[in-house]
């Protein structure tokens, strides 16, 4: 398979700070890869860096078959990018805006007519064309940036955190095109993101990337396969230590933890294995009070990896109302 | 070159320029107050030893002001597009450096010059009578190369300078003295001769004679002297600014 983009050891750094560490990557073509990282992981000067708009300290990248460093304007041709921050300029409408990136990708009236109005469908912007983009909501600016990263139809299309500030549906819609740009034009898609559904949803590969450096690389479904499978948490009543040691007899279990009464069993494929583990404590004697199922996310491989989670502060925030609740039920 | 680039980035700064009709009318406002200021206040006072009244002398160096500022603040503008993100997105495209260049200074000195040509027209109305001749056209060629030379001087500054503390000391240090020290207001010859000497380096003063010569028939050069000057700085100018801009950041 051929590489849509293969990143050898290219680093970036700020005065001390190594934004960027060292990292190799390949894209094959027609994927969608995910690049997963807390804030400041250095995603976005990665793909700064695979975009040809800030050069890289050291190592060197291929992207759509030329060299970012040697053939700047091949690669421009064939990428598009959707930033991360805002990129639109404000004093013009939304038609506007859109009809420049075209020019400046020189496509003709007729075609530009076209596609100006197809994207503007997707988006839902029909009817917003012709106003400032200063009189524009968040969320509009940003399902705008969005169409116009398409209308050139890249060969290799950058997302940087895509739907961020956008509603469910909205987000779902984008989810589909994206998927629907892969499969029927084959466009290979590198994408930054914080919502691990996101990247669970849409991506082939995912990397995960903390403090500069990748730390992990696979599909998703191996990347969680690496925590040994789904954790069934089992209410026990009574004889926790009892329930332990009649599950380290079976090979099927791979970890065995828990206490004040709850047990967590690691297992492949847990939905299938509640019932036996059911029949294994009833024979045993062992009442079983209520049983949940975890299945792990990539949020969870991302914790096994780093020791902390994606979007800390969300992670922090459930926490604090957690804490919230209980400190009223006191 | 990408002429596509060059032509999105001029009809952009026509857009924005039409829509800004506030922002028009503040940039004429302060060469017409200087312009009746100093018009009207001195118009009695100084004579000229070309024997034309101060207005007529006056009124060039304003239109060569309005240029200057304009054209800097055009130039500089680069630093807003980077803050607002919009370069970035300008910056990723398939097109030459040379050619964002190029845009910017053909829309900033378009805009320009619209508004020195505004500026012509209304001093007609406080008594400013331009001589008609062959060449009275040939002030609108000055007046681009003025701008473009000031775009192309702003762009090198707002390539390098990434904060507006540093677009205020441009305007304190670079574009105030740029207009003392030349012949906006003053004829050189009545100014102290080391003033005389820095005015010589600055392009200001030739496309300022280069404009009284057209619209006056006074010229303190030949005109040609002035237009060869003028092509000459603005070559240098718009070279040094396709490579700082090439140099430049995205954020
Ligand atoms: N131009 C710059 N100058 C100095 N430091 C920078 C610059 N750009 C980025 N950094 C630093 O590099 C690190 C990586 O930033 P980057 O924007 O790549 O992170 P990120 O993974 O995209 O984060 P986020 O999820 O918040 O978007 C951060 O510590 C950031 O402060
Ligand atoms: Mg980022």
């Amino acid at each position: 398979m051929e590489n849509a983009i293969s990143a050898n050891g290219i680093s970036k750094h700020f005065g001390q700070l190594k934004a960027v560490d060292n990292v190799s990557f390949n894209v094959h073509e027609g994927e969608i890869f995910g690049l997963l990282g807390p804030n400041g992981a250095g995603k976005t000067t990665t793909i700064k860096m695979l975009t040809t708009l800030i050069p890289m300290t050291s190592g060197s990248a291929v992207v759509a078959g030329y060299g970012v460093k040697k053939s700047q304007n091949d690669v421009r041709k064939r990428i598009g990018i959707i930033f991360q921050d805002p990129s639109l300029d404000d004093e013009l409408t939304g038609w506007e805006n859109l009809e420049f990136h075209a020019i400046l990708y020189k496509i003709g009236k007729q075609k530009r007519t076209d596609k100006i109005n197809e994207v503007l469908k997707l988006v839902e912007l029909e009817d917003k064309k012709d106003i400032l983009i200063k009189d524009y909501s968040g969320g509009m600016k940003r399902r705008l940036e969005i169409a116009r990263g398409l209308i050139h139809e890249p060969k290799v299309l950058f997302l940087d955190e895509p739907t961020v500030g956008l509603d469910p549906q909205t987000r779902r819609k984008i989810w589909d095109y994206i998927k629907k740009l892969n499969e029927t034009h084959g466009t290979t898609v590198i994408l930054t993101t914080h919502y691990i559904e996101e990247a669970d949803y849409l991506c082939n590969r995912v990397a995960f990337v903390d403090h500069g450096k990748l730390v992990a690389l696979d599909t998703p479904e191996n990347l969680k396969d690496k925590l040994g499978g789904d954790v069934v948490s089992v209410q026990v009543n009574g004889k926790t230590e009892d329930f332990k040691k009649l599950f380290k007899k079976h090979a099927w279990v791979k970890t065995i933890s828990g206490h004040d009464g709850s047990v967590d069993l690691t297992v492949k494929e847990g939905e299938k294995k509640i019932p036996e583990i059911v029949d294994i404590a009833r024979k045993a004697g062992i009442g079983i009070g209520g049983i949940s199922l975890h299945k792990p996310s990539l949020e969870d491989v991302f914790i096994y990896y780093t020791g902390k989670a994606i979007r800390e502060e969300e992670a922090q925030g459930w926490r604090g109302i957690i804490r919230a609740a209980r400190a009223k039920h006191r | 070159m990408d002429t596509n680039a060059i032509y999105v980035l001029w009809l952009r700064d026509m857009k924005r320029f039409l829509r800004a009709k506030s922002r028009i009318i503040g940039m004429i406002m302060m060469p017409m107050f200087f312009l009746l200021g100093l018009g009207l206040g001195f118009n009695g006072l100084i004579h000229l030893s070309t024997g034309g009244s101060y207005l007529e002398f006056l009124v060039p160096g304003i239109i060569g002001m309005s240029l200057l500022f304009t054209s800097i603040t055009s130039g500089t503008a680069v630093l807003f597009d980077r803050q607002f993100g919009f370069l970035k997105e300008i910056l990723v495209t398939p097109n030459s450096r040379a050619s964002i260049v190029i845009g910017r200074v053909a829309g900033g000195a378009t805009t320009a010059v619209l508004q020195s040509i505004l500026i012509v027209i209304v001093s007609l109305f406080i008594g400013f009578q331009p001589v008609i001749s062959s060449v009275t056209f040939t002030a609108i060629i000055f007046m681009l190369l003025i701008a473009a030379t000031f775009i192309s001087l702003g762009l090198i500054f707002g390539s390098i300078i990434n904060d507006f503390q540093g677009f205020q000391l441009v305007t304190n240090f670079v574009t105030l003295p740029l207009f003392f020290l030349s012949n906006a207001i003053f004829p050189l010859s009545s100014l102290p001769s080391f003033v005389q000497y820095i005015s010589y380096a600055n392009p200001l003063t030739y496309g300022i004679d280069g404009i009284r010569g057209a619209l006056t028939g006074t010229s303190t050069y030949p005109l040609i002297l002035d237009f060869t000057v003028m092509v000459a700085f603005f070559i240098i100018m718009v070279i040094i600014a396709a490579y700082a801009f090439s140099k430049t950041d995205v954020d």
